[in-house]
């Protein structure tokens, strides 16, 4: 079977492999077939070196190094420690729990958003009177300030909060935000909420490329609306699903801000620090970047690998 | 396909040798010299100071810089409040990376200085030929507490907030307590006050300190009690922690209870507790006074030790005054420390924010102040005998390891508090030894 399009491949392959008129390869130029092109990337290239490259690489070289922070002009020894930092973070138990608890938090946070936006998406799509009303109520947590709208969840879920108050004898106790084993769901719930506004967009701009007809076929050939939702829709926005599920993961693995607020730093007994809290406590209050470093890169490390997996694994074939 | 690889590939090259550049320059170290010395120390002309952003000690602040810069036409303060950030701690220790750190900053964490030290940041301030007498004159004793392991002194004692045990008078009343004369002169005592405040429903948590596992809380809740319990023990002594003895244990153990029987609350209260009367004690200096004005019938006592004592001890909750490397007319930035700490205008402090200088014979110095807010006395009293977070490297670990076994053992009970101290005192002993 040759797919639409094929037929004009070979010469444009034959272009681009830079072969002459005469079938003889042409020296390829040393900045390539389009010059220009390299001109208008340049801007997002530096952009890319200077704020995401150099950034981690230096974060390396500190990870690698005894290194603190010090006055422009103070020469201090910092000497190469080379895998040192790496097994101070490793080993310590505090850390081990931070990557535990981000590992909780994903495994609550990542498939609620990708099945709740979906299908909220699904249904927003469908609705006619007051579309804008709802897509703006779901999109304004998301564009609310974390200190404002963590005060609102606090008022729900603190001890005399009004979930404890509708739960009455079913409350837990210790309560939500300072029970070990329900604060970071909690946060993870919390999350949740707060990001679902902006993935519910994205899924939104996927649903517009389904075509009606898949649906119409698939009405004619006697196919409920859950049939239609798992064969035509799910498979029709899988790219949207891959970013999604990345995304959650990525901003998952980065948390900071809303664990630090809800709980109180770490939590009850740290069982909601991050390890992004923890390099804040390292990094800046304790002064020790060196130790926070080899933590950052053992962050970025982990979290390309799970999102690789997890891209594999939602993407299928077609990524 | 093979062309697209090999542009990859000259991108790729590049972007390395890019890099490569980048931490060739990184690991090249910065130029040679260090603040603080020389003629810096003599230079005189304008200068940049930063102070605490709370109400009373910005009018302070802008009347000492307005005095000063009448009389010094040619060496002129720009006086600014310390710029936003989660704590100043990190706002200046980011300054002085930069190297845009004020000269003066009247607001100078004693937790922070080894820090701030280590990174270079600080002038020693005994390089000026009067400095380590006027500071000796200024304060006396208490001074020593301040100096660094390298036997200098990077930080002016400048004024303290002796930590007390507030009490709410009303609900004390309501409780059915003698709220003139509580009985809150023992730990045990505090105990059992705090069954009879929560068992009589006059509130429901007694006490409500916080909870949260930030490094300076300790100076809130252990600290003070325990330098009560100890006579004046430092949590670091001679580079050994000290709190993993019976006074330390039965701090942590009269806390534990509270917690445990629901008499303080593991949550953290979004606002102040006691004065919105959700709490019926609380521990808090003078600076206290002014913010329960006109919302809590308030009262004060030293904060109790295991029995009954005549002169008890307290954590400080000081904020000193340091200079910083960056200055580079130290010479007036030391002139201006001895003016804005002198007599006359630590009395001016004393007058708008309530809180106490670091001088010694504070009553006779300021009698009539004290004749006329009979409030502070207790403070004034209470401010030389007070004791000061351990001048240690590694400082603000070692607050936090100790916050950590606290949360731990006494907050959440995940751990026994022998346990949690005794790991906690190992580490921190190993902290202390670190340079």
């Amino acid at each position: 079977m040759t797919r639409p399009g094929s037929t004009g491949a070979p010469l444009q392959v034959s272009n681009l492999e830079g072969k002459g008129p005469k079938g003889q390869r042409k020296r390829p130029a040393l900045l390539g077939a389009q010059p220009l092109g390299l001109l208008f990337s340049a801007p997002y290239v530096l952009y890319v070196l200077g704020v995401l490259a150099f950034p981690l690489g230096y974060a390396v070289y500190i990870s690698l190094h005894q290194f603190y922070f010090t006055a422009p002009g103070v020469q201090v020894d910092r000497p190469f420690v080379g895998l040192d930092n790496y097994v101070t973070v490793l080993s310590d138990p505090q850390v081990q729990r931070s990557f535990i608890n981000i590992g909780i938090f994903l495994v609550i946070n990542v498939p609620l958003t990708v099945g709740l936006s979906l299908v909220l998406a699904n249904a927003l799509n469908r609705v006619q009177k007051l579309r804008t009303f709802f897509r703006v109520s779901y999109y304004v947590p998301y564009v609310t300030a974390s200190v404002a709208v963590v005060g609102v969840w606090l008022f729900l879920f603190q001890q005399n909060g009004l979930v404890n108050s509708l739960l009455g004898p079913l409350a837990p106790n210790p309560s939500w935000l300072v029970n070990s084993w329900l604060a970071m769901p909690t946060v993870a719930l919390y999350v949740t909420w707060k990001q679902l506004g902006f993935f519910i967009l994205l899924y939104l701009a996927a649903l517009q490329n389904i075509p009606d007809e898949l649906y119409e076929s698939a009405s004619v050939d006697g196919g409920n609306k859950w049939i239609q939702f798992w064969n035509i829709t799910v498979p029709g926005v899988r790219s949207a699903s891959v970013l999604v599920t990345l995304l959650a993961t990525i901003t998952g693995a980065n948390l900071f801000t809303e664990p630090y607020l809800l709980t109180g730093g770490g939590g009850p007994d740290g069982a909601s620090a991050s390890p992004v809290f923890l390099m804040y406590q390292k990094g800046i209050l304790q002064g020790n970047p060196d130790v926070a470093a080899a933590l950052g890169v053992v962050l970025v490390i982990g979290v390309l690998l799970v999102t690789l997996i997890q891209k594999r694994l939602v993407g299928g074939k077609e990524d | 396909m093979k062309r697209g690889k090999n542009h990859a590939r000259i991108l790729s090259i590049a972007a390395m040798a890019v890099l490569g550049t980048t931490l060739a320059a990184c690991g090249g170290g910065g130029a040679t010299g260090t603040g603080g010395a020389g003629s810096a120390t003599t230079a005189k002309g304008p200068i940049k100071i930063w102070y605490s952003n709370n109400a009373a000690e910005v009018k302070w602040g802008k009347d000492m810089v307005a005095a000063w810069n009448s009389a010094h036409p040619d060496e002129q303060i720009d006086g600014q409040e310390i710029p936003a950030g989660k704590s100043s701690e990190e706002v200046i220790g980011a300054a002085i990376t930069a190297g845009n750190a004020p000269c003066l900053v009247f607001n100078t964490s004693p937790a922070a200085v080894p820090q701030f030290q280590k990174q270079g940041g600080l002038v020693p301030l005994d390089s000026f030929p009067d400095g380590a007498q006027y500071i000796k004159d200024r304060t006396g004793d208490l001074a020593d507490q301040y100096k660094s392991s390298d036997g200098k002194t990077y930080q002016l004692p400048w004024k303290s907030n002796p930590v007390v045990l507030f009490y709410n008078k009303d609900l004390f009343k309501k409780a059915g307590l003698d709220s003139e004369n509580p009985k809150l002169s023992t730990q045990s005592e505090v105990l059992d006050t705090a069954r009879s405040l929560v068992k009589s429903g006059a509130v429901q948590t007694a006490i409500w300190p916080s909870p949260s596992s930030d490094f300076y809380q300790p100076w809130f809740d252990f600290y003070p009690f325990y330098a009560a319990s100890s006579q004046g023990s430092q949590l670091v002594k001679d580079g050994k922690s000290t709190f993993n003895d019976d006074q330390g244990k039965q701090v942590a153990t009269m806390f534990q209870t509270l917690y445990k029987e629901k008499l303080a609350s593991a949550e953290a209260y979004q606002g102040d507790s006691f004065a919105e009367g959700k709490s019926a004690m609380a521990l808090a200096g003078p600076w206290a006074i002014a913010a329960y004005k006109d919302k809590v019938n308030w009262g004060a006592v030293p904060v109790p030790g295991p029995q009954k004592q005549d002169k008890s001890y307290t954590s400080s909750d000081a904020k000193n005054v340091a200079m910083y490397s960056a200055c580079k007319n130290q010479g007036t930035a030391w002139d201006v420390m001895k003016f804005a700490t002198s007599q006359d205008e630590d009395g001016k402090l004393l007058t708008e924010t309530g809180q106490m200088p670091m001088r010694k014979n504070l009553t006779t110095t300021y009698s009539d102040y004290f004749a006329k807010n009979p409030a502070y006395t207790q403070f004034a009293d209470q401010a030389s005998r007070t004791v000061e977070v351990p001048n240690v490297s590694n400082s603000v670990q070692i607050w936090q390891t100790f916050r950590d076994a606290w949360s731990k053992s006494v907050i959440f009970g995940n751990q026994s508090i022998d346990d949690a101290f005794k790991g906690a005192s190992d580490k921190i002993d190993q902290l202390a030894g670190q340079k």
